[in-house]
């Protein structure tokens, strides 16, 4: 690990103006993911302003039935949160088939949100990235493609977002709360993370100093019917190939509302507003479950080690909303 | 850059300058000399340095000890009280849970901080009834909540037998 000052400071204004004001600041939370890149000096931060401390850890019930999580809640929390295992199911699922309990005590859902990509090419220091080093070029195109998107790529990009959380709050509407140097705003999070052909070395829209605050879940009736379901290469503790959260509610045998987004396949939480539109207000057969998942990866681009996630995606996605009519 | 910082491990107040990178696992083992937590990947994927940091277990190589001023940190060293070993150590003995013994100070605070999370209803991702009372430890349930705890010797079978029979009394 290269060297680096450490502080903690007394507010939440102070930690922005701190980070703004020095490109080589870096906020940390709960570090599973930044001290786990420095160790390995995939990132170098020259200071640490530690914000653990300084956003909220409470989880508040708001008026009309939504729920606002302070960015500083650990993931374990979260999951166990009795109103979130009632309410957002898909979301306790989701976090809980992520990582390790002993990592989950530590991770936060703020830092949950900004963990870096899992490729292992941005995660050697030796070979080529575009987005560990910008202009270097992709190793991963020509390498081992297996953990690779097949949707929203670039062609200097091909990383997925190694996020579970994430999927689930992009199906859910959730809304990110930050304080930057310019003030205070809400990020929906199906726009917080840009697009790779733009400069993948930016995961998201944040900007410099900008920190996530809180996380708020609208209320969502049809959230109390969702699941995540998560494909991996063993039964625990490993990144998804292909994920799905989806909501779904079914009346007189037609899909009267659905929510639907897929992780492991993009370089964020991958919304299915495609398949959504072709599922409501049809019947809630198995065809059509079908041909909706189909039309959602039909701008699929795979390479050759990663083709099966088009197949792989599109079953489960398909189990996924069987289940869930049943449930309904 | 070096800080001062106090830490209280297995029940004693312990005082240390160090520097900003040092973790918290290194603190422990290089500085401290307990070294009941051990350093397996050093990358917070095989559980082999988990300890207790304030009530919760964590993979104590990912945590920067100067982030950690005025914590509690029980090891697997500090589970005992004197020669009255902790049940959940009692029942790896019992049980054969181990082989080379490597991984088996973090399985058992794993292990022990598990047992209380279960004990406070928290669900696990293989939990049919997300949103019961009651957390029903079965071998299923026990192989998930240790899936952060790798044992390179494949101790698995028995490991899972050893909190069953805790789990159970």
């Amino acid at each position: 690990m290269k060297p680096f000052a450490y502080e903690r400071p007394v507010d939440v204004s102070s930690a922005v103006t701190t980070v703004a004001g020095r490109p080589e600041a870096s906020f940390l939370a709960g570090g599973t993911n930044l001290v786990d890149l420095m160790k390995m000096e995939v990132l170098t931060p020259e200071l640490l302003v530690d914000v653990r401390h300084l956003v909220s850890r409470r989880i508040e019930t708001l008026t009309g039935g939504g729920l606002r999580i302070g960015a500083g809640v650990s993931n374990n929390e979260l999951a166990a949160d009795r109103r979130i295992r009632r309410r957002y199911p898909v979301l306790s699922q989701a976090l809980l088939a992520g990582a390790s309990y002993q990592l989950r005590n530590l991770a936060t859902v703020g830092g949950n949100f900004l963990q870096r990509t899992r490729c292992p090419y941005f995660r050697d220091v030796t070979m080529p990235c575009n987005k560990r080093e910008p202009g270097t070029g992709c190793a991963a195109r020509d390498g081992h493609q297996r953990d690779l998107a097949v949707l929203g790529a670039s062609d200097s990009c091909v990383a997925t977002h190694p996020s579970d959380m994430a999927v689930a709050m992009a199906a859910l509407d959730a809304v990110v709360h930050t304080v930057g140097p310019s003030g205070e705003r809400s990020i929906q999070v199906n726009e917080l993370y840009r697009s790779p052909a733009d400069g993948p070395e930016r995961d998201t829209v944040l900007e410099r100093g900008e920190l996530i605050t809180a996380v708020e879940l609208p209320a969502s009736p049809v959230a109390a019917t969702s699941r995540y379901r998560k494909v991996r290469d063993r039964a625990s503790y490993a990144f998804a190939l292909v994920s799905v959260a989806a909501a779904l509610e079914v009346r007189d045998g037609s899909v009267t509302e659905v929510r639907l987004a897929l992780g492991g396949v993009a370089h964020k939480p991958w919304r299915a507003a495609t398949a959504e539109r072709a599922l409501l207000g049809r019947p809630a057969t198995e065809a059509n479950f079908r041909a909706a998942a189909e039309a959602e990866l039909a701008a699929a681009q795979a390479l050759a080690g990663n083709a099966f996630k088009v197949p792989l995606a599109r079953n489960t996605i398909v189990s996924m909303l069987r289940t869930l009519t049943e449930e309904a | 850059m070096e800080q001062k910082i106090t830490l209280r491990v297995d029940g004693k107040e312990r005082t240390l300058t160090i520097d900003a990178r040092t973790t918290l696992l290194d603190a422990l083992r290089e500085r401290l000399g307990v070294t009941s937590p051990k350093k397996g990947c050093d990358h917070g994927q095989c559980g082999a340095c988990t300890v207790m940091l304030d009530g919760r277990r964590v993979t104590s190589c990912l945590v920067l000890a100067v982030a950690n001023d005025g914590a509690e940190v029980v090891t697997a060293a500090g589970l005992a009280h004197g020669d009255d070993l902790h049940p959940v150590q009692r029942s790896f003995i019992a049980e054969d849970a181990f082989q080379c013994g490597y991984c088996t100070p973090g399985q058992i605070v794993s292990a022990v901080a598990m047992l209380r999370e279960a004990e406070e209803g928290w669900p696990s991702v293989v939990s049919e009834d997300l949103d019961a009372d009651r957390v029903v430890l079965d071998r299923e349930e026990i192989a998930e909540r240790m899936s952060g705890n790798l044992c390179r010797c494949a101790a698995y079978v028995n490991i899972v037998s050893a909190i069953e029979k805790v789990a159970r009394s």
